[in-house]
């Protein structure tokens, strides 16, 4: 367990990503099945563990310590897992002990509920404190480590030099404690067969269009389809199961029960889960906002199914039936996908449309002023291209509608993590808005990307000659109608927020440009991020 | 218990810092005064312009070489264990274990004496003589770590940590944030007795002290400046670098490649205090009582009252009053509960 925990503790605080990766591989190789296939499990969320309540977890820390000091402990530590396992004071003759991963996940599943306060007991005796902590975030669900499943995989794959995507492939076939998968990444076993074929594939990416890009390319050779602003997803059907896949290969059938009920046609397909109606059922496609509303959740209510009924706008196929069709070029498997959508349900099923295009400038002028609030720009595909998963440049682009940009006012800043540690790299900005009679500055946004590393000295400079005020790691920034920074910050969307004090978040907001010739009287008003607010819901309902 | 003379009338908190009246002098002053006892060469304990001090020979050397010879007018070497008589007010110094030249200071008259044991704690440390315990009837102790959080960890699993982070990331530079006094002498010398031989590079800040804790008979190896020779970055590539934490936010830090961010202190027992500071490798190594040290060592000295400078006193005022221990907080302002 301890090895675990060390991994664990290491990972929370570590920022970059190759370095997780190191982190994970290491542990991997270090641990032996079936550990390193359960602790696998608990980071990539796929580890089913009994839940302990808290309130037992309280009381058992109260059996041995006074209410008081544990109040003042809780108060200053401000996590009730970590809490516990600092002050839990085991008996000295149990020290020294370190019992397994797999051996504590035994005693938690196969122990009756009239025992478990017995047994928590016993386990946090015996484990020592960074262990505790690993233990009591498992069983209460609060393990939160900052590593994506995807990470994890990635990091499964240094480990045994395999590609992530056939680790991808087999990832929904297996379950923990995962021997077979650990087998064949040491080649000691041949590539784990899949039992189940309704598995995820990887999916297949574009890149960005980048100055020059399409200066070589013929118009005629590629496709063009709008890009919707859901969440990409692939749909199967094969051997009787039905599952739905994020883009990361999370399976999110559960939270989607209309778009599985209606699913009637069997293959693999790729597509963009949206909220609202079909092209052919004449009704509007709702905004990422509303889809939001479904996403992520255990269960879904019949009024949630009603309010916000989800459906596929279908991009591509994988499977036709049994068939592995990747193969084939793009127009091609188009064909195939375009029968079968046509024959699917109409109200959960559409085909994403092709745009009738030129000239590469006809499809910017399309690109900028799309038909749709729901389109976020364009996706460019080359007719002849395979379905190859990963992101290759050259079949696939994807071209953005322009940003929204407005001026804002640097607030708040604050270091960043690793190699930008020594920097103020995380920026809170805002805009004007009245207070009563006063012009006064309300945060809307962070951002902490899209300046060079020579506008960040620039920036770092400004925050550490101006500071007023720090709170922690935080310093706050002199900002006045007539002197402060002001930074041209660009954003993909703009919805209204009851979090947020300004009443409005941003998506995906970065600073576009430093605004040295502007002082902060020029920048924008609360109301212009309003106003675009209102202008998208106005086109949504028209 | 009959006692001669109350503990108040011999020594009271006053806004310079705790004052003993019959003796006129004042324990760890923040402000200047005509005598004052120093208990160790902490910056907030050991202020320089008082006129006459006292305090054990190493921490007056460490009081000149960071404020240099017009610290104070006239100095007095403590001998540990060996008592002197002010106004009528009998003085001895006993070793706290806290840095080098670190001294709990007895005070006593009419049969009433106060330890005062400026700061402490009770793990053995390479680097200074250990805390002893002293009978008395009031003891005055800190609680820096004063909450049953506290548990600080063995100091050598937690030098290991950086000796395999070392081995598993050769390419990048490990900057360990570590006060200049005391902390970073230990860091360097749990490193050398773990076997860590390399050069190990230190900020100017730390220079003069090292140098100093040499020829006091405290080795610690091969220590280089932190500075850049030419414009090769790698050279500090699978190197432990060890600076002040304050050098760390500082445009000092941009010199080294791919740094491993490390801090050690008995604050990184806390995952979200690592976490602000943006911290990767949390070192938990602590000049101070734990809170179990803190508890054993109340009990071993059994003194009639304690009294609670600076730190969480509520907890350890609380676990007194549990076990039945007379015991108050003196809210003595000045001192930094944060500086480990």
């Amino acid at each position: 367990m301890r090895a675990f925990a060390e991994l664990l503790d290491r990972l929370v605080l570590t920022p970059q990503r190759n370095a997780k990766i190191k982190l994970l591989a290491d542990y991997f190789r270090d641990t032996p099945d079936p550990d390193r296939g359960y602790a696998l499990a608990a980071i990539a969320g796929t580890l089913s563990i009994a839940a302990v309540k808290p309130a037992l977890l309280r009381d058992l820390t109260l059996e041995r310590m006074d209410e008081v000091l544990f109040r003042y402990s809780y108060d200053y530590v401000g996590d009730l897992a970590e809490t516990i396992s600092l002050v839990w004071e085991a008996p000295a003759d149990l020290e020294g002990e370190d019992p397994s991963l797999s051996s504590v996940l035994h005693r938690l599943n196969t122990t009756g509920k009239a025992q478990i306060r017995t047994l928590v007991r016993d386990l946090l005796d015996c484990l020592e404190t960074s262990s505790r902590y690993a233990f009591l975030k498992l069983v209460t669900g609060g393990l939160r480590i900052g590593v994506s499943a995807r990470l994890a995989k990635q990091a499964l794959a240094d480990f045994g030099g395999q590609d992530v995507s056939d680790i991808e492939t087999l990832w929904h076939g297996i379950a923990p404690p995962y021997e077979e998968l650990f087998a064949w990444l040491e080649g000691r076993t041949p590539k784990p067969a899949l039992s189940m074929p309704a598995v995820f594939h990887t999916v297949m990416l574009a890149t960005p269009v980048q100055e020059g890009d399409l200066d070589a390319l013929e118009p005629k050779d590629f496709a063009a389809e709008w890009k919707w602003d859901g969440i990409r997803i692939q749909l199967a059907n094969l051997g009787g199961v039905r599952r739905l896949y994020s883009r990361s290969g999370d399976d999110i059938s559960g939270t989607f029960p209309d778009i599985l009920d209606a699913l009637d046609f069997e293959g693999v397909i790729d597509g963009e889960l949206l909220v609202g109606g079909t092209a052919r059922s004449n009704r509007m496609t709702r905004t990422f906002y509303d889809l939001q509303q479904r996403l992520n959740r255990k269960t879904v209510s019949p009024k949630m199914l009603e309010d916000y009924p989800a459906f596929i706008r279908a991009y591509d196929i994988l499977f036709d039936g049994p068939e592995d069709v990747r193969s084939e070029g793009f127009i091609d498997r188009r064909a195939r996908l375009s029968e079968k959508i046509e024959a699917a349900d109409h109200t959960r099923f559409d085909l994403s449309p092709l745009v009738a295009f030129t000239s590469w400038e006809d499809l910017d002028r399309l690109r900028s002023e799309p038909p749709d609030p729901v389109i976020e720009g364009i996706m460019l595909k080359k007719l002849d291209s395979p379905y190859t998963p990963g992101r290759a440049k050259g079949p696939w682009f994807k071209w953005k509608r322009n940003p929204y940009n407005i001026d804002a006012v640097l607030m708040y800043a604050q270091r960043g993590h690793g190699k930008r540690s020594s920097y103020y790299s995380d920026f809170t900005f805002g805009v004007w808005t009245k207070d009563g009679p006063n012009e006064i500055l309300v945060p809307v946004g962070k951002a902490y990307f899209g300046f060079t590393d020579a506008e960040l000295q620039v920036l770092d400079k400004f925050v550490r000659n101006n500071t007023i005020e720090r709170f922690g790691p935080v310093r706050s920034i002199r900002a006045q109608a007539d002197f402060g920074f002001v930074v041209e910050v660009a954003f993909e969307g703009i919805n209204r927020s009851s979090r947020h004090k300004s009443g409005v978040a941003m998506r995906f907001p970065r600073i576009a440009r430093l605004r040295e010739d502007k002082i902060p009287a020029e920048a924008d008003r609360l109301d212009t991020l309003l106003a675009m607010i209102s202008a998208d819901e106005a086109a949504t309902t028209e | 218990m009959f006692w001669g003379m109350k503990p108040d009338a011999l020594l009271y908190p006053t806004p310079k810092g705790l004052y003993c009246a019959p003796g006129d002098f004042y324990v760890d002053p923040v402000h200047p005064v005509e005598r004052a006892l120093i208990t160790h060469g902490h910056a907030d304990h050991a202020r320089s312009g008082h006129t006459a001090v006292m305090a054990t020979r190493q921490t007056l050397d460490i009081m000149r070489i960071r404020y240099g010879e017009q610290f104070c007018v006239s100095e007095h070497v403590a001998e540990l264990r060996q008592t002197t008589v002010i106004n009528g007010v009998t003085v001895s110094f006993y070793p706290a274990g806290h840095v080098l030249g670190s001294a709990q200071i007895a005070i006593e008259k009419d049969g009433m004496r106060i330890v005062v044991s400026g700061d402490y704690k009770r793990r053995a440390d390479p680097t200074c003589l250990p805390f002893e315990p002293v009978k008395c009837d009031v003891f005055i102790t800190e609680a820096t770590f004063g909450l049953p959080v506290f548990h600080h960890p063995d100091d050598r699993a937690e030098i290991g940590k950086l000796i395999t982070s070392l081995k598993q990331f050769p390419e990048r530079s490990h900057l360990v944030g570590a006060y200049a006094l005391g902390k970073a002498q230990r860091v360097i010398a749990l490193l050398r007795e773990g076997g860590h031989d390399a050069p190990i590079y230190i900020h100017g800040a730390l220079t003069k002290l090292c140098d100093y804790y040499e020829t006091q008979g405290i080795a610690l190896g091969d220590l280089r400046p932190a500075t850049l020779t030419g414009k090769d970055k790698s050279m500090f590539a699978g190197a432990v670098i060890i600076g002040p934490p304050s050098a760390f936010a500082d445009k000092w830090a941009r010199r080294f490649i791919d740094p491993v961010s490390i801090f050690a202190s008995g604050w990184m027992m806390v995952r979200q205090r690592a976490k602000q500071r943006g911290v990767e490798l949390p070192i938990i190594l602590s000049d101070h009582c734990d809170w179990p040290e803190l508890l054993a060592t109340i009990s071993e000295i059994q003194p009639g009252e304690v009294w609670v400078t600076h730190g969480r006193e509520e907890a350890l005022v609380r676990w007194c009053a549990l076990q039945g221990i007379a015991a108050r907080p003196l809210h003595l302002v000045g001192y930094d509960d944060e500086g480990e």
